[in-house]
């Protein structure tokens, strides 16, 4: 007891001194008053040192940059040409603060209901406490680093692209030093870089936080957390970097220097793919549950929990997909739509599987289907057209359907809530099809620009050549190739790394009592 | 003095519920039980997971009366809670050897 106790303050300790660490950095930073290290385009205006709710230079500029200026925050594009200071809107950001929101509500409780009402009640708290706990250690990690290594560029010398660059963003961000309510112009020219940010840690919160659902009802509390830590720097920040950071290497979208030109709108990689292949490893090094296979009833505690779970994650999705707009602008009205329609017909399609080959359509099997459609949509969401979506929906219905029933029973692997099975199979489909359903009109990130005007980063890397022959999939196969490789080389290290210290599972003893209890020293329900 | 055990169809317990109280008979304990017997379970298929449920809820009703009410108790039980499908459960009569209400202290037929 007093070991445990010790550590415990051990942890509190570190905690501390990181918040030291980056009161002092912030300090260090004051005193200099350098402007938030902006690699934007050469020309840019500077931005204002400190959010300015009167934007000077705009009362005194001429009506014709006044009007450039507001036509610019109306369509989401570049201010620059007017001459005046960027400034966050009011418009863009207000969306971006709810769809922030939604997407905390998937973990925070979606996922949390979702996951628990599928486990056996004496393991509810186990899975409350996993999401509660993931979404607290990441928020400290994304403050402390994850923003920067992400969404930064200091690694990327000025002289050129560097391996290291491509692979994590840089430093400058720290601590979330210069994260202010201005706009970060190489993500969004509207939207406060502190809003952004917070956007973005929520993808951060949700993605370890599905994990989990492969390893339920046998995975110490303390390996969980031990985990995620070493996780986050070894596969999310990097990965997340490579897709979606500025200076990344498959960011096909907004790096002109993109060595593989992918595109994935919402993180059908970064989150679902990486969650779901570090789950399939994970509860391989972890092991089957005691009394797997038919020896014990491991049935779903609650349908009602998971039910509501569904609903809340579907709800919350529109900020995770729509909101990967980073602006309320077209592409988001898109990608509003398709993760309507995926998941509507992906839950028609796998309870009417189901109908056919087992005799009855489930409720789970609706919760299921959803959940699919809106994983295989998330990387297609702001890429493919509504045809797109619904063909989509159906192999969401589909292909997960097989995988985590057919597939999960050959092998006999216990991927307990089917993480792999809906995300990690779900997500890799969804990488792919995008690359082959993609539909340049309905996001002009994807069209080449007028003649005469510089190009694009997707003229640059070769995307919009890759999407007019047809051959993007090569691009996302390879993107898909090494999210699995990273997660797959990550989660051996780790997962061994966390056996052979703290241990990953409970005592049998323990098992049988249940998480709760065990971890926790409470129970879901008294009866 | 005989206890009635009556293992029945959930749902057929407002209907012997009612006959009984038509005979006069002014109490039972009524618990939720498992069981299974000649009636089979059922499968539950949670997407790859399939259980087959031997286990089937019921309805255990426990009633203790003076010897000459018994019979009719019995008959009206059998009557009401029958479906006739497999699975409409079984009564037992049991010999009691005292009872006592606890309140007056009254012993035997009285305080059943």
């Amino acid at each position: 007891m007093i070991k445990k106790t010790t550590s415990v303050i051990r942890l509190l300790a570190a905690v501390a001194s990181l918040a030291m660490l980056g009161a002092v950095t912030s300090t260090l930073h004051a005193d200099t008053n350098a402007p938030a290290a902006a690699p934007a385009p050469a020309a840019a205006p500077t931005p204002l040192a400190t959010p300015n709710p009167t934007n000077s230079a705009f009362a005194s500029a001429s009506i014709t940059n006044q009007v450039a200026f507001l036509e610019a925050a109306h369509s989401n594009s570049d201010p620059d040409p007017s001459g005046i200071a960027y400034e966050s809107d009011p418009g863009h950001n207000a969306w971006m603060m709810v769809a922030s929101a939604f997407v905390l509500m998937m973990t925070l409780p979606g996922l949390a209901l979702f996951y628990g009402g599928l486990v056996r009640s004496k393991n509810v708290l186990s899975i409350i406490a996993m999401c509660f706990g993931i979404t607290c250690l990441v928020s400290l990690l994304w403050w402390a680093f994850g923003y920067s290594l992400v969404f930064g560029t200091s690694f990327t010398p000025s002289s050129g692209p560097s391996t290291l660059g491509y692979i994590l963003g840089g430093s400058e961000y720290f601590f979330f030093k210069g994260v202010n309510s201005l706009p970060n112009t190489n993500y969004a020219f509207w939207v406060s870089q502190n809003v952004y940010s917070i956007f973005q840690l929520t993808f951060a919160i949700i993605t370890p936080a599905l994990i989990f659902g492969a390893t339920a009802e046998r995975m110490k509390f303390g390996a969980i957390m031990a985990f995620v830590f070493g996780w986050m720097f070894i596969v999310y920040f990097p990965l997340a970097h490579m897709v979606w950071g500025a200076t990344g290497l498959m960011n096909g979208v907004w790096n002109a220097a993109a060595k593989i030109p992918a595109i994935d709108f919402a993180g059908g990689t970064v989150v679902h793919m990486s969650s779901g292949w570090t789950a399939l490893i994970l509860c391989l090094i972890l092991g089957k549950r005691v009394g797997h296979g038919g020896k014990e009833p491991m049935m779903p505690h609650s349908l009602v929990l998971t039910f509501i779970g569904t609903a809340l994650l579907w709800v919350g999705w529109y900020g995770f997909n729509a909101g990967s707009a980073v602006a309320a602008d077209v592409i988001a009205a898109n990608a509003f739509t398709t993760p309507t329609l995926a998941p509507a017909i992906g839950a028609l399609t796998w309870p009417l599987v189901e109908w056919i080959f087992k005799g009855k359509p489930s409720v789970l099997g609706f919760c299921s289907g959803a959940v699919a459609g809106l994983v295989v949509i998330t990387p297609a969401c702001g890429f493919v057209n509504s045809t797109g979506a619904v063909i989509i929906g159906v192999v969401a219905g589909t292909i997960p359907y097989i995988s985590s029933t057919i597939v999960k029973n050959i092998f006999k692997y216990d991927d307990a809530l089917d993480t792999f099975g809906v995300h990690g199979v779900g997500g890799t489909c969804g990488a792919l099809i995008t690359g082959i359903l993609v539909d340049p009109t309905v996001n002009g990130n994807l069209q080449a620009v007028a003649t005469g005007s510089p190009a694009n980063a997707a003229m640059s890397n070769g995307l919009i050549t890759a999407i007019a022959s047809h051959s993007l999939v090569v691009a996302q196969a390879k993107a898909a190739g090494i999210t699995i490789a990273l997660a797959v080389v990550g989660t051996v290290i780790l997962g061994y790394l966390v056996k052979f210290t703290i241990g990953l599972r409970p005592s049998v003893e323990q098992e049988h009592q249940g998480l709760d209890i065990v971890d926790h020293g409470e129970e879901g329900y008294t009866h | 003095m005989k206890k009635i055990e009556a293992i029945i169809k959930p749902f057929k317990l407002e209907e012997v519920k009612d006959a009984l109280s038509e005979l006069g008979i002014e109490g039972m304990t009524v618990t939720e039980v498992k069981g299974f017997g000649r009636q089979k379970g059922h499968t539950e298929i949670y997407r790859g997971s399939e259980y087959t449920v031997d286990f089937l809820p019921k309805i255990k009703l426990e009633v203790v009366l003076a010897d000459s009410a018994v019979e009719g108790a019995v008959a009206a039980i059998v009557k009401t809670a029958k479906t006739g499908k497999i699975g409409d459960g079984k009564v037992f009569v049991l010999p009691v050897e005292n009872a006592i209400r606890i309140r007056t202290d009254e012993t035997g037929d009285k305080a059943v």
